[in-house]
Order: C-alpha cells, then structure tokens, then sequence
C-alpha cells in the first residue's frame, strides 16, 4: 500500500464510478435476478410465478439430462485441458533448445490466439465435414466411418480438437516464459552430474514447471468450461442425442430456446458456484506463488 | 543449451514443423475453400490447392453479402466488428485506469467494498448470467444498437488489477515530487501514471481488442438488425445456411475476414502481446 496519498474524498467515487455503475447494473444485479428466478417457477404462459423454494434445484439434480451434461463437461474439460498442456508443452520444450530460430516459431505458433473460439469450430467442423471433409476421408481408409451428426464420441472428439487447437498458442506462451525462467545452471549442473536430456526433464524442468502448468491446467478448465460455448454453438450445438452439450451450453438453450427460466437460472447459479470455485483456486495458488 | 545432441535438435525441428503445419492446417483448407467456385464442394473431397476464384468470392461477399440467406455484406459486419472491439478495448482500459488510480491513490470509506465489487465481476462471465443480463439490456433499450454491444462487457477486473499493480510498483516519491512542484491528482494521473503505464495499455489494448472482436453470444443474442451483425455472430447464421446449399467458399471467404484484423494485430505487435499476456495473468 502507498505512503503518499490524495486526501479528496469525492474524486476517488468520480473515478470508480464508470466501472462500478457497468458492475452493478450488467452484472451484479443480474446476477442477483438469476439468484431470485432460480427459487421461482412459471407455469407454460408465463402467466403465474410461484415461489418453489429449492425446487427448481431439486428437479435439476434428479434430470438425467442435467447429470449427463455434467458428466459431458467433465469429460470435454478433461480432454481439453490435457490435449492442449501436453502438445503445447511439447513445442514449448522443442523451441527451448531453438536459438536462432526461437522466434520464428514462435510467431508461427501464437496466431491461432486471435481466432475466435466460433470460427475455430466452423474450421473442424469444416475439416471433418461428413460428405467432404477431408479427415473422413481419411479416416475411411483406415476402416473409420466418421459422422459426428450421428455418432456421440465422434461429436465430442471434433468438439475438442477444435476448442484445444484454440488454446495450444496460450500455453504455448506461458510454457515457454517458464522454460526460460529455469536457470540453466541447474541443468547445466545435471549434465556434469550425467544425467541426460530425458532425465533432466523429468527431474528438473518438469518439477519446476509445476506452477506453471497447474496455473494453465485451471485456466484451461475456465477456458473448457465457459468459453467453448460459441465452439459447441458453431458446430454440433450440444447434439447428437447430448453428447456434447456442456453445462453453460444447456443454461443458454434451457433459458433462452427453451424459455425455462427457472430450470436456466438454478443452472446458472450452480455455474457461478463453480467459477468461484475455480477463482479461490487461481487466486491461493497465486498468493503462494508470491510467498516463495 | 546444455550440450550438442545433434539428434536432439532435429527431433526438435520435426517437432516444430510437424506443430505449425497442423496448427496452420485449419485456416489454409479456410483460405483455399474461399478460392473456388461454388461447384468445388458438391461432390468428392475439399480442395487443399488454391483455386482462381478469390476475387470473385470477396467482392461478392464484401459487396453484396448473401443476402438470400439472411446475410449481409461482410463490409458492414466488418464495421460492426471493428466499432465494438475498439470501444471494448478503449472503455475497459479508460475505466479500469480510473479506478485502480482511485483504489491505490485514495483513502476513502468504503474503498475495499468497491474493491470487491470490482473483483466479483471475474466470477460472473457472461455465459453465465446471460438471460437475466439480456433481459436488463431489453428494459433499458439497449438492444440493437453499438451501446448494447459495447457497455454490458466493458466492466474489467482484470484490467483494473493490472494497473493497481503497475501503480504499485511506482515509488511514492514520485507522487511527493510532483506534488511539491504543484500538481494535483489529475494532473499526476495525466502526467506521470499514464506515461509510466504506456507498455502495459499497449499490450492490454491488444488483448482487449481480440476479446471484443471474437464475441459470440453477447452480439448473436442483443441484434436482431442486420445493420449491427457482427463479423463472429454473422457467421454462424450463414453456416447454418450451408447445410441446406454448400457454398462453402462464401462461408469461408467471411471466415477468413473475420480471422484477419486480429491475427494482423497479434503478429504485428507480438513482442508487447506476449510480454502482456504473461503479465496480465498475474
């Protein structure tokens, strides 16, 4: 905190007061609508709203369709994340040991950053394309017959393809800030000792890492779990049979196709639960970060 | 590097090569579709050379857009784009600029209370909220219009977080100096903290102005009129189109539109993006 301060007591609230007017009106009030509308339930009309108590969650976790879409995101979380860490730290490990050509690559790697998460899904949905596509074809000489309109885990591979193609530059990044932040006196001090790069990697830089990856592994979750929705949108939107329609995707078409608002908002609380959730996480593992 | 494995390096180049081909793969099929005629996509396999048809695509869709299939021309979703993304992009920075100056200059009642209600806004992402949110925007007419677009997103925790850090790292004496030579605190805010946080509203800019350009939901949901599709949402409502007819080689041309201006940002400014976005994440 500073010594020096301002003493005015009326600027500071002219300064705050764009932010926390955007704050309350766009997201704190709202937030405390869906809070109310998820203890509410309206009949088909629209016409009479009942005060329900717990009910609308009650419902929620007794729907086979709200337990599959958590199971959905968990499996689609889970493969992003990993799917994006591990090809991401290969290539962050691989320019590592580049010198000359280190930026280079790099400027070839970060572009994809840019993309949005909806025109990344047109991209594979594009690639994958049943009739054209060119992996089916592909895939059809291996003996694969591909069509994700039909078939539920070929939906959810393209689903996370495409939302980790998405994120591998983002890592990428942040690998490679870790990588260089190793002092290469440790690793030098391995190889006298005549470990090798294999073992350097195991017992060196992938345990200096650690910070680095499990920051990325919750940011990724965040990524998987709430910023995919215009991935799942722009291609299989949730289908076939909800294979892959994931938990912020189902609020959207629960509330808003469905006009459920009830069901929506008691979804919708859930959902900032586990964003708080993941938030504490993010923010204990930075302040031990700071301690070390 | 730690010794000379010759073998070790060219593993790591395959690596690299093999990386950057498949992370490029997507957006060349995207560029050489938006190359062909029509015909190209009725039968057999996509294209993966780029075909003689390019310019005829982008005017059409720049031009005309198609219009029988609820599209517009892509020269006005570009606009749309570029108008929300800046406005995002600037308005976050100039409030959260504002408010980290208040939080760490000031003493005032209740100055943790605003804190938190800054930091509340990182646990509540749009998605989430989204019905009781588009329902505020509905009563207060804000849909169809740039303001609709723009304000509901330009609230930034993590932008104000930034800068609370970049103002912390500034010594106190700074702030005693100008103050003996007579400035008050708007003309230190004007005179020595923007200055000093130059780089960090550069790199934050570029983050900013790719969040605003790529979003998804917020413009598919708030527009109704053709006049404020966005580049991101239009898309999606011509994609659905395709299943119907495949003219992929619109479709694409606009994706590769819509790809252009921030990957053009990105790479133009990588040195203070990467520097930023590292930064940026606490």
């Amino acid at each position: 905190m500073k010594r020096s301060i301002f003493r005015h007591q009326f600027l500071p609230w002219v300064l705050l007061a764009p932010q926390l007017a955007v704050t309350f009106v766009f997201f704190l009030w709202p937030a405390a609508q869906a809070g109310w509308q998820s203890f509410l339930r309206e009949d088909a009309f629209g016409l009479k709203t009942e005060f329900v108590g717990f009910g609308n969650y009650e419902r929620l976790l007794q729907d086979d369709q709200y337990l599959n879409a958590f199971q959905v995101t968990l499996v689609f979380s889970v493969a992003v994340a990993v799917l994006a860490l591990v090809v991401s730290l290969v290539l962050a490990l691989a320019v590592d040991r580049m010198i000359v050509t280190a930026r280079t690559y790099t400027t070839l790697l970060v572009w994809p950053y840019a993309v949005a998460p909806a025109i990344a899904g047109l991209l594979w949905w594009f690639i994958f394309n049943p009739t054209i596509g060119l992996l089916p074809y592909a895939l059809e000489v291996v003996g694969v017959d591909w069509d994700h309109s039909l078939n539920g885990t070929q939906a959810m591979i393209l689903v996370v393809v495409a939302a980790a193609w998405k994120q591998i530059s983002y890592n990428f990044l942040f690998f490679v800030a870790g990588l260089q932040s190793i002092p290469a006196s440790m690793r030098e001090a391995a190889a006298i000792d005549g470990a090798g790069p294999f073992r350097r990697f195991w017992t060196i830089t992938l345990p200096l890492l650690a910070p680095t990856s499990f920051f990325l592994l919750v940011v990724n979750t965040v990524y998987a779990m709430f910023d995919t929705l215009p991935v799942i949108d722009s291609t299989t939107e949730g289908g076939p049979a909800q294979a892959t329609n994931i938990l912020v995707y189902k609020v959207y078409v629960d509330g808003f196709l469905g006009l459920n608002l009830g069901s929506s908002a008691a979804q919708s609380v859930i959902l900032m639960l586990i964003v708080v959730g993941l938030t504490v996480i993010q923010f204990r593992y930075i302040e031990r970060r700071v301690e070390y | 590097m730690v010794e000379r494995r010759p073998v070790l390096n060219l593993l790591a180049h395959a690596v690299l090569i093999v990386g950057v081909l498949v992370v490029a793969f997507p957006v060349w099929l995207a560029i050489v579709a938006s190359t062909h005629p029509q015909t190209a996509f009725q039968t057999g396999l996509i294209p993966v050379w780029p075909g003689t048809n390019a310019f005829e695509n982008y005017s059409v869709m720049l031009g005309d857009g198609l219009s029988n299939m609820g599209a517009p021309p892509l020269a006005g979703m570009l606009w749309n784009s570029m108008v929300m993304a800046l406005v995002i992009a600037c308005g976050k920075i100039a409030i959260s600029i504002t408010s980290a100056f208040a939080i760490v200059y000031f003493r005032f009642p209740f100055r943790m209370l605003a804190f938190w209600c800054i930091f509340i806004t990182l646990m509540l992402p749009v998605e989430v909220r989204i019905l009781p949110t588009f329902k505020v925007v509905a009563d207060l007419g804000m849909l169809n219009s740039y303001a609709g677009l723009t304000i509901p997103l330009i609230a930034s925790a993590t932008a104000t977080f930034l800068f609370r850090q970049v103002f912390l790292t500034i010594p106190d004496e700074l702030l005693e100096a100008s103050r003996i030579d007579g400035a008050g605190p708007l003309r230190f805010f004007r005179d020595m903290l923007i200055p000093l946080s130059r780089t960090n509203i550069a790199a934050l800019f570029v983050i900013l102005f790719i969040y605003g350009w790529n979003q998804y939901l917020w413009p598919l949901l708030i527009t109704t009129d053709e006049g404020y599709y966005t580049i991101v949402a239009g898309i999606k409502r011509m994609a659905e189109a395709v299943d119907a007819i495949p003219v992929w080689n619109y479709v694409m041309a606009a994706a590769v539109m819509a790809m252009l201006p921030p990957v053009v940002v990105v790479i133009a400014m990588q040195r203070v993006f990467v520097k930023g976005l590292i930064e940026t994440e606490k």
